[in-house]
């Protein structure tokens, strides 16, 4: 028909017959929408093949994740209320904020199981919102990184600068508050376990974001002293506990790196802690934590991720297995037109 | 130079008096001198103060006599305007409006994100939008300064003529323009090349007709007829200010001291064009804006589909979300500032501002509202209407460039002229369409005729063509073609084919698709080649051809390169018969002032002049047209033509010779679908004939109202004792491919009302034509009784009829106890502004509902658009009008959709509709195919976004829940800006763009599939609920999967832990993983492009964290180094997407499955017979299908095809039985 078409038109209106074809759309498979395209479909075997496949994959991560998980060796000691004095076990804040009593306090530990090195070496807080809005915010990067910028102190309200207008550097309310609890640790024996506290930040932070002539100015000297305080004969790239305390936490509740232990410990084994019960968590009826943990490929202690995986890898099973059930029970011809909607009527 | 060319040039220069012929429309008395006292009755409002000086151009150039150039402009800004403006529209949204409102706040401390991520979206978006609105202003300047930029000749003082740019003309100019051009303005005719000043105007791009109208020039300025002339021409025009009204014009002129009237016949308006006429001289009045064709533009409503609205309520329905979420964290938030904060010295609650004052938790409370407002915004996508946009801009584009749609003959594609209406195609329940020029050609074909009682002509119609091979094919027994006429129409294509049946009928089937001559499908030997001289009635075969060919008022118009005549008639059928007589032998060569002049080819050849000595006009009152000429040998002949219920009234005793076998012939021309029309003639003597001229002239002259009442009665009394000689039937041919087209539609389940202008009789005969109509439909006609008798309570009356007729309609309807009767619905116009009054429609609607085709003749433009408003809001469903004149533009802007035929017709429908197309038959694809793919993209499209945007979205709030509802999101703002505009965007426009649930081919092999967009299967509210329920699950999967991993231990076997920005990137990486997986399952149809923007959406992810963790830390912060040092290495990293991205997809690919296994819908299951091509393999069982698909129709060709093998197989037995007979009798 449209050759007759086309032939007819050509007859009476050759002459115009350029002009004409200019508006004729170029034949191309894009524009036709003819591109070639592969178009799946959902067929049983390639439904019940992919159900099995992800199981298959699935439970054997979750198995391995279970298995690392159970591999990591993991104590955890809470010493917040432990290290009150039983006198002021009432007054808890008024313990801490009183610079007259000792904070002093020696925890023991019992290793369970033999640990490997590392063992690192967290604290570990409770119901600390690191991850408010105006904490998070209350810090300048560039001032950390570069020692021309000491007065870029914008965003760091309340702790920006001194009574005379000095900046505070670090400024800001994260570093103000640091976390200073610190930890020495003893085998049952006396001899004296170290903890490396270097390397315990990204390599990244030190190198890039904590400049190396970036030096303490003006730290917790105001009226109000939060948190711990700083060497300032240190540059800010080597205060590491900085570093990992200025990269805040996603929830409420965190640990952060404090050290590491580069020794094997045997399983039974007793460890004395003796710690400085510095940072307040008392008014706000935070727990302080220590963890000693192992760590595998996989991190740390989390059955979750391998409980997910079996899950997920279970179900999968699962719903393969219902569908070949279905499948054989009640099968669908594909491409059965009984199916098609004016054949069930 | 030919001699056809010289007869021609020849007769322009005798300057024809045109205007005798024209003895009602044009004849009026002498040009009324006003009273010079008094010369502004009528013209003394307010509203007629303007004052042109003619041929003084520079008076109007400033006050007091200013009126703007010449100068159009129909773009929406300018480069001033521009800015404002477009940004005024963009923030009429409401959705902008509250973006733009946040990206203010986030130039405050409370917003939760930074300036950037908030202003650079909306800037984007807004930006996008904007450079839309550009280009296409753009376009239209550049359009418009085409048009400015034309040329025309001016007078430029003295005498002097020369050629000027359109906007450059100013009011008062004198112009000349010359045949074929366009007018510039809107001007005074003051003379033409005529003598006597008339001048040919067409005004297609005004009202859409096509013939051509004849303006007269004041006799007073006839002499103004060259550019000499000029030099010393002053006068002065007081007339009406500008307004829209096309027909109206009251103006006086003023010229040497005396006052002329003036009245529409002398306004050449702008935009139509000079035609037949050498040259004109005008005057200037109204210029560029102030011209009646730009007062008249309207901007067409915007319109919205159904999908849209629904997408507002869905909006609504999230911002009632939004505003709870919100409600919730600020509550929350009040409640920690108040009860936690005071405890948290780490936060110095002491110093802290308002935003965060624990002394003033509600105040706090309230600006954290606000916050959370702007933080929980992402739950309304911000890039949703930027990428539907895009989208449906695509969309239209792949309609504007499919070659399917572009018609050859017209050198046309199709064109979405608005691109928010795509996917409204696929939903299209109800189509009203136009008669002519939709779907009909508006060309006359002389098919048949009948001439002293024998009927001539053996070509068939189209329909009687198919039902014929369906028939031979039967009988030749080949059972699995029998249910698709399709196939006869695909291979139709041979000139003309004999079907031999079995039994020895032989079915000559003529076709023509190309006819030789345009208007004349006209074959019979008996007549052609100047046969009809051997019939023993010769005269009456002379008289019969004499009539056609001077009983007319076309001119004709000689084509140089073929050597023969066109003819320029006013209706085509006239045109038809002109060519018809020109194929018999009377070829109608030349026109002057008084005679026809006719060439006679048999018996002998010789040329015939007939002079015109009165001519009456047709009209729609008449319906019939008479001449009396006077031959070469002095006799006065009366030739008519008419409606044959008229002309057999008025035949004269022994003029009714023919009148029982004319009546068949015309019975049967009206059963084929053919417009008939009854000739004949009588002869006058010289006295009766000067009798009735005294009393012609005297009411010719006669001043007064009832001038035309008694012209018409003394024409009455002169057409009276006719001697009837025969019939025409002139085939009003369908478009090509209309029944095809119809039946599709109708087997795809819409519903066709035909809304037509013509007279109940031509729209049954195109109602069948087109198979809108069958035998065995019973028609149900709802027309006026007489009203010619009208008194008080007429109106009363007959609208209490109508209401009988109605519902004793209905209640047929309701009684019929035969599931497979159907119904016809007829209306006329009279009885349709009857039944469209507000107490009757609903009667009117459910009995047109009821009915499988309705079908309104005789209806206005007006009444177009009430019944389109009836339809769509009486059943709420979706309509689409189509219809190609000016007088179906209302109807066009009224329907939820209208489709603009862009024929032959002027532009007037297609500058209001939303879809223009070359050809009816186009409308099928465009509606089986694009609307049902945009339908399901857009559907799909939207769905899938609100569903990205609330998986993302509700992450936010949970994690917020974590922070004392402080507004500190995990997220990295930068994550939050790309997640819209880049990392998810590109795919969900590659669904909304390039999905296909089944090729093109399948779409229009299987009708039925388009009901799933009526239907609405796609967008209805459980699935949208189901996607909203499928984001919520995967939102709280994504978070608490993620802060379950990530919660306090090492993520890696460095022993360090997890911050904020890890743990956020860790989630940001799983919800991209879970979108685009998503979409991936979503989509059915992968081309390069999908591939490459699902995968490259999510390496865009990882390239993009790599890049940005390599700027400068004050940039990037946490994010520094992120993937190569602390992420990337982590297995735990990977493993966690892996764990989220399946735990998000598995519900969703299961639930997809199951619904494939038990209750697959129809593409599911044609889906899978084509990738298994069990179509190639079982051929038999898709022709059964697609033959299945089909919706039970009862109307269209199908059933049409059905009717007609009926007939012939009850006259086939027949004559087999006679056969029968005949056998046993030789035996």
């Amino acid at each position: 028909m449209m050759n007759d078409v086309s032939a007819s038109a050509a007859g009476p209106s050759s002459g115009s017959g350029d002009r004409k074809n200019s508006k004729r759309p170029k034949y191309s498979r894009f524009t036709q929408q003819e591109l070639p395209a592969c178009k799946p479909i959902l067929t049983p075997l390639w439904v019940i093949s992919l159900f099995t496949l992800v199981g298959i994959i699935f439970v054997p991560i979750g198995l391995a994740s279970l298995l690392a998980s159970n591999d990591v060796v993991e104590i955890v000691d809470r010493y917040e209320t432990a290290c009150v004095p039983p006198s002021m076990i009432n007054d808890k804040v008024g313990y801490i904020q009183n610079p007259a009593i000792s904070k002093t306090c020696a925890r023991v530990l019992k290793v369970p199981k033999d640990m490997d090195k590392p063992i690192y070496v967290y604290y570990q807080l409770d119901n600390f919102y690191q991850n408010h809005r105006r904490y998070v915010k209350s810090r300048n990067d560039k001032q950390l990184r570069d020692a021309s910028k000491a007065y870029e102190t914008s965003g760091c309200d309340p702790e920006k600068t001194t009574a005379d207008g000095t900046p505070i550097v670090p400024c800001g309310l994260i570093a103000w508050s640091l976390f200073n609890d610190t930890y020495s640790f003893t085998h049952g024996n006396g001899e004296s376990l170290t903890v490396n506290k270097k390397d315990i930040s990204w390599k990244s932070d030190r190198d890039h974001k904590f400049g190396s002539d970036v030096y303490p100015k003006n730290f917790q000297s105001g009226a109000l002293i939060g948190g711990g305080k700083l060497d300032s004969k240190k540059p800010l790239s080597e205060q590491e506990d900085l570093i990992v305390w200025m990269r805040t936490a996603a929830l409420p509740t965190f640990r952060k790196l404090y050290g590491r232990i580069e020794e094997d410990l045997k399983e039974n084994e007793i460890i004395t802690v003796v710690l400085e019960n510095n940072y307040n968590t008392y008014s706000f009826g935070g727990k302080k934590k220590l963890v000693l943990s192992t760590a595998t490929w996989l991190g740390g202690k989390n059955d979750f991720l391998g409980i997910a995986y079996l899950s997920v890898g279970g179900l999968c099973f699962f719903l393969a297995t219902t569908f070949t059930v279905l499948y054989l029970v009640t099968p669908r011809k594909l491409g059965d037109p009984s199916f098609l909607s004016w054949n069930s009527k | 130079m030919t001699r056809a060319g010289k007869i021609r040039d020849k007769l322009r220069r005798e300057k024809l008096r045109w205007s005798k012929l024209y003895t009602f429309n044009c004849a009026r008395p002498n040009p009324e001198l006003i009273d010079f006292a008094n010369p502004f009755n009528g013209l003394q409002g307010p509203g007629f103060s303007r004052k042109v000086q003619c041929n003084q151009p520079s008076l109007h150039r400033r006050k007091p006599l200013h009126y703007p150039s010449n100068y159009i402009s129909t773009t929406k800004y300018n480069i001033i305007t521009f800015l404002p403006k477009a940004i005024f529209e963009q923030f009429r949204r409401v959705a902008n409006l509250y973006f733009l409102l946040a990206a203010v706040l986030s130039l405050t401390p409370i917003a939760p994100f930074s300036a950037v991520s908030m202003i650079a979206p909306l800037a984007f978006v807004v930006g996008l939008s904007m450079a839309k609105e550009a280009v296409e202003d753009w376009r239209r300047f550049m359009q418009d300064m085409k048009v400015n930029k034309r040329k025309v000749s001016i007078h430029k003082g003295d005498g002097n003529f020369c050629y000027k740019k359109w906007h450059k003309i100013f009011v008062g100019d004198v112009v000349k323009v010359e045949k074929d051009q366009f007018f510039p303005a809107d001007l005074l005719l003051l003379s033409s090349s005529y003598e006597d000043g008339i001048c040919y105007v067409e005004t297609m791009n005004l009202d859409g007709e096509t013939n051509l109208k004849v303006k007269r020039a004041l006799d007073v300025t006839l002499h103004f007829d060259e550019d000499k002339t000029f030099k010393d021409f002053y006068a002065t025009i007081r007339c009406e200010n500008p307004n829209p009204s096309l027909y109206t014009f009251v103006g006086n002129l003023e010229y040497d001291k005396q006052v002329y009237s003036l009245d529409p016949t002398q306004i050449l308006l702008r935009d139509s064009k000079l035609r037949n006429t050498s040259y004109i001289y005008g005057v200037v009045i109204f210029t560029g804006h102030d011209s009646k064709v730009m007062q008249n533009s309207t901007e067409s409503p915007s319109k919205r589909s159904s999908i849209e609205k629904k997408m507002d309520y869905i909006i609504y329905i999230l911002f009632t979300l939004l505003v709870l979420i919100s409600s919730i964290s600020s509550i929350g938030f009040a409640v920690y500032t108040k009860f936690g904060m005071p405890n948290w010295w780490y936060l110095q609650p002491e110093n802290a501002s308002t935003l965060y004052n624990p002394l003033m938790p509600a105040l706090s409370g309230i600006f954290h509202l606000v916050t959370a407002l702007i933080m929980y915004g992402y739950l309304i996508p911000v890039s949703l209407y930027v990428s539907i946009e895009v989208v449906k801009v695509l969309q239209a584009m792949f309609i504007n460039q499919d070659i399917q749609m572009y018609d050859e003959d017209s050198g046309k594609p199709a064109e979405a002229r608005t691109s928010n209406l795509n996917e409204e195609l696929g939903q299209v329940d109800t189509i009203l369409s136009d008669k002519t020029g939709t779907l009909t050609c508006n060309q006359m074909d002389f098919l048949k005729c009948s001439i002293a009682g024998v009927s001539y002509g053996v070509g068939s119609s189209e329909v009687e063509i198919a039902a014929a091979k369906r028939i031979a094919s039967e009988f030749s027994g080949s059972p699995g073609h029998n249910c698709f006429p399709a196939d006869y129409w695909d291979n139709n294509e041979d000139d003309s084919s004999v079907i031999q049946l079995e039994d020895g009928i032989t079915c000559k089937v003529v076709k023509d698709p190309k006819p030789k001559i345009k208007g004349f499908s006209f074959e019979d030997d008996r007549l052609m080649q100047g046969n009809w001289v051997k019939e023993p009635t010769r005269g009456t075969f002379q008289m019969f051809f004499r009539v056609l060919a001077v009983c007319h008022t076309a001119i004709p118009e000689h084509d140089e390169e073929s050597g023969t005549f066109t003819y320029e008639a006013e209706s085509p059928d006239e045109g038809a018969f002109l060519v018809a007589a020109r194929e018999f032998g009377f070829e109608f060569f030349k026109r002057t002032q008084s005679s026809v002049f006719i060439r006679e080819s048999y018996p002998n050849p010789l040329e015939r002049e007939f002079k015109i000595l009165n001519l009456m006009e047709f009209n729609s009152k008449r319906k019939r047209m008479s001449v009396i000429v006077r031959d070469d040998s002095g006799q006065i002949i009366l030739l008519c033509k008419g409606a044959d219920s008229i002309i057999f009234d008025r035949l004269s005793k022994n003029g009714k010779m023919y009148e029982a076998d004319t009546m068949k012939h015309l019975n049967e021309f009206g059963e084929a679908g053919l417009r008939t029309l009854a000739l004949a003639y009588k002869v006058l003597d010289e006295s009766e004939y000067s009798t009735w001229y005294a009393e012609f002239l005297r009411a010719k002259t006669a001043i007064g109202p009832d001038r035309d009442a008694q012209l018409e009665r003394v024409a009455d009394m002169m057409e009276r004792e006719l001697v009837l000689i025969g019939a025409t039937a002139v085939e009003d041919k369908l478009q090509k491919g209309v029944p095809q087209c119809i039946d599709k539609l109708a087997q795809a389940g819409l519903k066709i009302w035909v809304l037509t202008g013509d007279k109940m009789e031509t729209a049954i005969n195109i109602g069948f034509a087109c198979s809108l109509l069958r035998l065995g439909l019973k028609q149900i006609s709802i027309s006026t009784m007489n009203t010619d008798f009208l008194d008080q309570d007429a109106k009363k009356t007959i609208k209490d009829n109508i209401l009988l007729q109605i519902t004793n309609a209905s209640r047929m309807v309701k009684l019929e106890m035969d599931p497979h009767a159907a119904f016809a619905l007829i209306i006329d116009g009279k009885a349709l502004s009857y039944a469209l009054e507000d107490d009757m429609k609903h009667h009117f609607l459910g009995l047109a509902v009821s009915c499988a085709s309705v079908i309104c003749c005789r209806v206005s433009p007006k009444q177009k658009a009430l019944v389109t408003r009836l339809v769509k809001e009486g059943t709420g469903k979706t309509t689409l009008a189509i219809g190609d004149g000016a007088n179906d533009v209302g109807m066009i802007q009224e329907a939820d959709i209208g489709v603009g035929i862009s024929g032959v017709e002027g532009m007037q429908a297609v500058m209001a509709s939303d879809f223009s197309i070359a050809q009816f038959r186009c409308l099928e694809r465009l509606l089986v195919v694009h609307g049902h793919w945009c339908y399901k993209r857009i559907a799909q499209m939207v769905c899938y976004f609100f569903y990205k945007n609330i998986a993302f979205g509700l992450t936010l709030f949970y994690f917020e829940a974590y922070t004392g509802f402080s507004g500190q999101s995990v997220y990295e703002d930068w994550y939050m800006i790309l997640f819209n505009i880049i990392l998810t965007s590109l795919p969900v426009i590659s669904l909304g763009v390039f999905e296909q649930d089944v090729s093109s081919e399948v779409c229009l092999q299987f009708p039925a599939l388009y009901q799933q967009g009526p239907k609405n299967l796609f967008f209805d509210w459980s699935r949208i609920i189901a996607w909203t329920a499928n984001g919520l699950y995967s939102s709280l999967v994504v978070f608490f999967i993620n802060i379950s991993i990530f919660y306090d231990q090492a993520f890696q076997s460095e022993g360090q832990t997890a911050d904020m920005a890890a743990m956020g990137t860790t989630m940001f990486t799983c919800i991209i993983w879970a979108v685009n997986l998503q979409i991936a399952l979503t989509m059915s149809h992968f081309t390069w492009i999908q591939h490459l923007f699902v995968w490259g959406s999510i390496s865009t992810w990882y390239l993009f964290l790599f890049g940005y963790g390599f700027m400068s830390p004050v940039i990037s912060g946490n994010a520094f180094h992120i993937l190569i040092e602390s992420l990337g290495p982590a297995p735990i990293y990977w493993i966690t997407t892996f764990l989220v991205a399946a735990a998000c997809n598995i519900p969703y690919f299961a639930h997809l499955y199951y619904q494939r296994l038990f209750h697959p819908l129809d593409h599911h299951v044609i889906q899978e017979i084509k990738y298994f091509k069990k179509d190639l393999t079982d051929e038999h069982m898709w022709t059964r299908e697609r033959s299945k698909a089909r919706q039970e129709t009862k109307i269209g060709f199908t059933a049409r095809v059905d009717a007609k093998i009926r007939q012939l197989k009850g006259k086939l037995q027949k004559k087999v039985s006679s056969l029968g007979v005949i056998l046993e009798l030789q035996s």
